[in-house]
């Protein structure tokens, strides 16, 4: 572990003091990686305490009875992750879930990317341009939530409000419409303030992507005759697929354990109701620790199908290079 | 790829500033577990509550003023909490009831949304607390009643509010040929329909899912009866009767003609509405009053009976569908003889009448000061102390239904406004009386 002494213990002994080879010796012996790991070991811990910790007791409590404050824990074998199915609330809330997330993720990918593209091509003041878009990201979906809820209302044009009484005005009245009060598609625009707030994100990422392309290899397609559409297609696009994958990761687990933004727009409503907003109603309101558990493994579990794989998949990655 | 590996570096960053938050939090909450467990501590007395609001903080002043006054050795620590109907402070009291470091005494609704605390032992009985200070004679016989459980009360109410309040805009209704408030719900229903015929103006406006609740107890009271509907709490009741199908047909036929835009409205802006000249009626309970004809910013500055009027909600009159913010008496209460001095005030006439005027409420009691209550409020204690009125508890607001029931009832009226199946409505509120009215 520790680098060979090269001095000869006699010659050191003279030129050093006793107290200094006390410390010396100390040194010797305390392996290499130790500050590191006294450096780190407050947040080893508390990660440790905290996460693992965490979801440890969650999945224990998930797979416990203890559906109130007074009844032991006991053990119910996971009975508790088939009897949410019947929870009234639960299947439209997993169905909001999924609408959300898909609406959102392609959603900012798609704005993102285009966003990123138009910057590419050179344009004017462009470091103005990439704060605006990515500004949105620093408000907290609880300030952006409350304004939006205010943009989305669904109110006839006679007391019109937000973005319908901006479509009155404009004369695109037959744009005005239910937003997240739809029945069936509200979540659909629920997604919208998630995109408005993720795709300037989004479009740094694919920004540095862009960047990370080589101006040779597009020289070299194009003197090959490739035209400016190829170029992208089969040259550009390739390279970006880990931007693809690394977005679709975070802005797939955000999506999953959305919550702030439907308590800022909507509060606990069943109309916009989603797993997260669930595990508190149940464990908050309802007084159901062993459902709330339940509910939160679930997301858990979601969330990490989607990111084991790719963690998976950048370790591989890392190693090849 | 560098930025995941920069999204799990703050994550790490996060964590270990929430925990050191936590830890931080966690020392610091030590240092008010001063005083001797039980025994008749009265050096202070810590008074947990979620009045923070306009009204509602100068009225707990005040009786803070009067308990000082009579208990000079005790210091008054007002652990009051912000946040509409308390659901934050509520999330804070019971983490601190679970880690036993109970406040001396802490605000609840009156009934069954107390339930859970005195399940889980965590607050006593006041039996013996009204007996000595003769608080059975002092309150109406059926609150009592209807606050008790398995025949043992549990909290001192301080003020009574009232749920099945309908606001109209007199104006409109002139307009709709109407000649004054429906009586009936099935009056109810065609004055609707007139509004909605003649005027343009919305019928009826309606807030978030809650107002929906809100709005479904004063249409079971008002087609049940007082009777049937307290009935409906008690253990073996029949909610899948005909005449509960009858109530939510009703019910149902009334939400045709609510506001589009009510989930993205609160009761204030759906109340609002009314005085503003956009909708004839409303009904919401009588906190609505004070909002109405209090100064800005907290009030809109209306005028009663020119801007709005009010009656009972349809088919209720006769019927005080009541709501009360109670004081409980912990068990394991540091200051326990400090918490019981506070509790006396609480329940005293001088208390009660000094807290409900600023609040906009009347005393629970039936001695108040008459001369103190002006207004809506004049009318509505004499509604309170007229012989012969029925009491009914508001289940929404905590009297009838404990929390779980509460959001059971509160997941099938959000699952019926998306479906609008009155079937499916009955027996989803079957399942949650099955599963809950277990008293």
């Amino acid at each position: 572990m520790t680098s060979p002494d090269v001095t000869p213990p006699v010659a050191r002994e003279s030129i050093e003091g006793r107290g200094r080879r006390g410390r010396r010796a100390w040194r010797r012996r305390a392996p290499r990686w130790l500050p590191g790991l006294l450096l780190l070991s407050p947040s080893i811990v508390a990660i440790g305490l905290f996460v693992y910790g965490l979801i440890f007791w969650n999945t224990r409590v998930a797979v416990s009875g203890k559906h109130d404050m007074v009844s032991p824990y006991g053990f119910d074998k996971g009975k508790n992750f088939v009897d949410l199915w019947d929870v009234p609330s639960w299947p439209g809330a997993v169905r909001h879930a999924l609408l959300f997330t898909a609406v959102f993720v392609i959603g900012a990918l798609v704005l993102g990317f285009f966003l990123a593209f138009l910057m590419e091509k050179g344009i004017k003041a462009e470091a103005g341009f990439r704060a605006i878009y990515l500004f949105p990201m620093a408000v907290s979906f609880i300030a952006s939530g409350v304004v939006w809820r205010w943009l989305m209302n669904p109110a006839p044009p006679e007391r019109a409000v937000g973005l319908n009484q901006l479509f009155n005005k404009l004369g695109l009245g037959a744009l005005g419409n239910d937003w997240w009060q739809n029945p069936r598609l509200g979540m659909a625009a629920m997604a919208l303030p998630a995109i408005w707030q993720m795709s300037g994100y989004v479009m740094a990422l694919y920004l540095a992507g862009f960047r990370g392309v080589p101006e040779d290899l597009r020289e070299a397609a194009r003197v090959d005759g490739a035209s400016e559409w190829k170029v992208y297609r089969y040259v550009v696009l390739p390279q970006l697929r880990p931007v693809t994958l690394s977005a679709l990761i975070i802005l797939g687990h955000i999506s999953l354990k959305v919550f702030d933004l439907i308590m800022a727009i909507a509060g606990k409503q069943i109309i916009t109701y989603v797993p997260a907003v669930a595990t508190y109603v149940e464990v908050f309101d309802r007084g159901d620790p062993a459902n709330g558990a339940t509910i939160a493994t679930y997301l858990l579990v979601a969330v990490g199908l989607l990111v084991i794989p790719y963690l998976v998949w950048s370790v591989r990655a890392e190693r090849e290079r | 790829m560098h930025v995941p590996q920069v999204h799990i570096r703050w994550k790490t960053l996060a964590a270990v500033a929430v925990g050191g938050a936590l830890l931080i939090s966690g020392c610091g909450g030590g240092d008010d577990d001063d005083g001797g467990k039980g025994g008749g501590d009265t050096s202070q007395v810590e008074v947990f509550s979620w009045w923070t609001g306009p009204g509602e903080a100068d009225g707990l002043n005040a009786m803070k003023a009067d308990f000082e006054k009579k208990n000079p050795g005790t210091k008054f620590v007002n652990a009051a909490i912000a946040g509409g109907s308390g659901t934050q402070a509520q999330a804070v009291l019971a983490s601190r009831l679970q880690n036993r470091k109970p406040p001396d005494s802490f605000q609840g609704h009156a009934g069954a949304e107390l339930l859970d605390y005195i399940k889980q032992g965590q607050i006593e009985s006041l039996d013996a607390f009204y007996d000595e200070n003769n608080l059975r004679q002092a309150y109406p016989q059926q609150l009592l009643e209807q606050i008790s459980y398995q025949g043992k009360i549990y909290s001192v109410p301080v003020n009574i509010h009232r749920s099945n309040m309908l606001w109209y805009n007199p104006g409109i209704l002139k307009d709709a040929g109407l000649s004054g408030p429906p009586k009936s719900v099935a009056e109810f229903i065609t004055a609707l329909k007139a509004v909605k015929d003649k005027t343009g103006k919305v019928p009826l406006s309606l807030g978030a899912q809650w107002t929906a609740n809100h709005l479904l107890e004063s249409v079971l009271l008002g087609d049940l009866g007082t009777d049937a509907y307290n009935a409906l709490w008690k253990p073996g009741a029949d909610w899948g009767s005909a005449a509960v199908t009858k109530a939510l047909t009703d019910f149902a036929e009334i939400m045709k003609y609510t506001t589009a835009e009510a989930a993205s409205t609160d009761w204030q802006g759906a109340s609002k509405a009314v005085v503003d000249g956009k909708a004839a009626f409303n009904i919401m309970g009588d906190w609505a009053y004070g909002y109405f004809t209090g100064s800005a910013p907290n009030g809109l500055g209306k005028k009663d009976g020119t801007d709005f009027k009010y009656a009972a909600s349809p088919g209720t009159d006769g019927t005080y569908m009541w709501l009360s913010d109670s004081f409980t008496l912990p068990k394991g209460a540091p200051h326990r003889g400090g918490a019981l001095a506070w509790l006396k005030v609480a329940g005293s006439k001088e208390g009660q009448d000094l807290f409900n005027p600023k609040k906009g409420s009347i005393p629970a009691r039936k001695d108040a000061d008459k001369s103190l209550y002006k207004g809506y409020l004049e009318y509505a204690l004499n509604e309170w102390n007229k012989p012969g009125i029925k009491l009914a508890g508001s289940f929404w607001h905590g009297v009838y239904s404990s929390k779980r029931w509460h959001a059971d009832i509160d997941t099938a009226v959000g699952l019926f406004l998306q479906n609008k199946d009155v079937a499916k409505l009955q027996s989803a509120l079957v399942t949650a009386a099955k599963n809950n009215n277990t008293q």
